[in-house]
């Protein structure tokens, strides 16, 4: 079946869309000039910080995603507005950051993708994987969303679509995940320990009950 | 103890979760503290070296109450050190952070920054 790719088709209307921070700019010099003299190997640091790459920062995403599963009113406001049902949370992103929620279904799971790290709402999933800004991954994940899913162990439903979101410096996506099947008695604490970070890319689906992180 | 135990117990005020692990709040930040193990690792320099070029930072006047520039003295230091060590020149660390910055200006969305993409280069 065709994938239906919901590419957005604008990037010709920001010529500035790539900016690099004072800091990151200064950091990839950094990393340029010790690569250059050999003291240190690309891949070795980003070895390091995929060690850490998940247990980094506030599990705000995850509660989140908790909070929508347990109260539809709270669910029915990140789909109208994701940016304010977030921020009401607490968790605020930077200047002109939007969210937008994309909910899974029986019908439609959701896949986001990008490769520039500095599309990725930081202050909700936490540090992004290493692979989210590899090159393959986004022109792959475009053009054969179900191959790259089955490369993460993702088998989806006959039958199920899968949309594909391309983030970008002005809105960035979360993706809920469907809610477990026989989590009914859980509150939103433990309902909050069976959310992924890759649950929330779509590159991988919350964890059954009884399976918390 | 390791390259990387060492790294935490020679950077004061490092933020970190209950767990004891470092906290990032941007990606830049968790490359700049990789580098920094990395290059302890290889014995660039000492974990007391380190200790007292990232204090020095700091402690610095002009910090920000909500210490929330942590990192930025963590750049300034390893970048002041590896300039006191020769590894390289202010100057040329002032030209590639340029570059990087043209670079990505230039580099349309969706496609990876590459120091290449800076027109000047």
């Amino acid at each position: 079946m065709t994938p239906e790719n919901d590419m957005h088709d604008h990037d010709h209307d920001h010529d500035h869309d790539n900016h690099f921070s004072e800091m990151q700019a200064r950091v990839k010099a950094l990393e340029t000039v010790l690569t250059q003299k050999g003291l240190i190997d690309p891949a070795a640091i980003d070895a390091i910080v995929e060690t850490y790459e998940t247990k980094i920062g506030p599990r705000n995403g995850a509660r989140v995603v908790a909070k929508a599963w347990s109260e539809p009113d709270f669910a029915d406001w990140l789909r109208r507005d994701a940016t304010a049902a977030i921020a009401s949370l607490g968790y605020t992103g930077r200047q002109g950051e939007h969210m937008r929620a994309v909910f899974n279904t029986p019908e439609t799971h959701n896949l986001v993708v990008c490769t520039l790290c500095s599309c990725y709402p930081w202050s909700v999933l936490g540090l992004p994987p290493v692979w989210y800004k590899a090159p393959p991954y986004r022109s792959r994940a475009v053009i054969d969303p179900r191959g790259v899913l089955d490369e993460f162990g993702v088998a989806l439903p006959e039958g199920q679509k899968i949309r594909v979101w391309d983030s970008t410096a002005e809105l960035r996506y979360i993706v809920i995940p469907q809610r477990p099947a026989g989590t009914e008695g859980l509150d939103q604490d433990a309902l909050a320990d069976l959310v992924t970070r890759d649950s929330m890319i779509g590159t991988g689906l919350a964890k059954p009950a009884g399976e918390a992180l | 103890m390791n390259a990387f135990e060492l790294t935490l117990s020679g950077s004061p005020e490092l933020p970190k979760s209950n767990e004891g692990d470092p906290v990032f709040s941007e990606p830049w930040q968790a490359e700049a503290f990789a580098m920094t193990v990395r290059l302890h690792e290889k014995g660039v320099f000492s974990w007391s070296e380190w200790a007292e070029a990232l204090s020095h930072e700091l402690y610095k006047p002009g910090r920000r109450a909500d210490a929330s520039d942590y990192f930025d003295c963590w750049v300034a230091a390893l970048s002041r050190l590896v300039t006191e060590l020769s590894i390289t020149s202010r100057e040329q660390l002032d030209d590639l952070t340029e570059s990087w910055h043209r670079a990505a200006e230039a580099t349309p969305h969706g496609k990876p920054i590459l120091l290449e993409n800076d027109p000047k280069r």
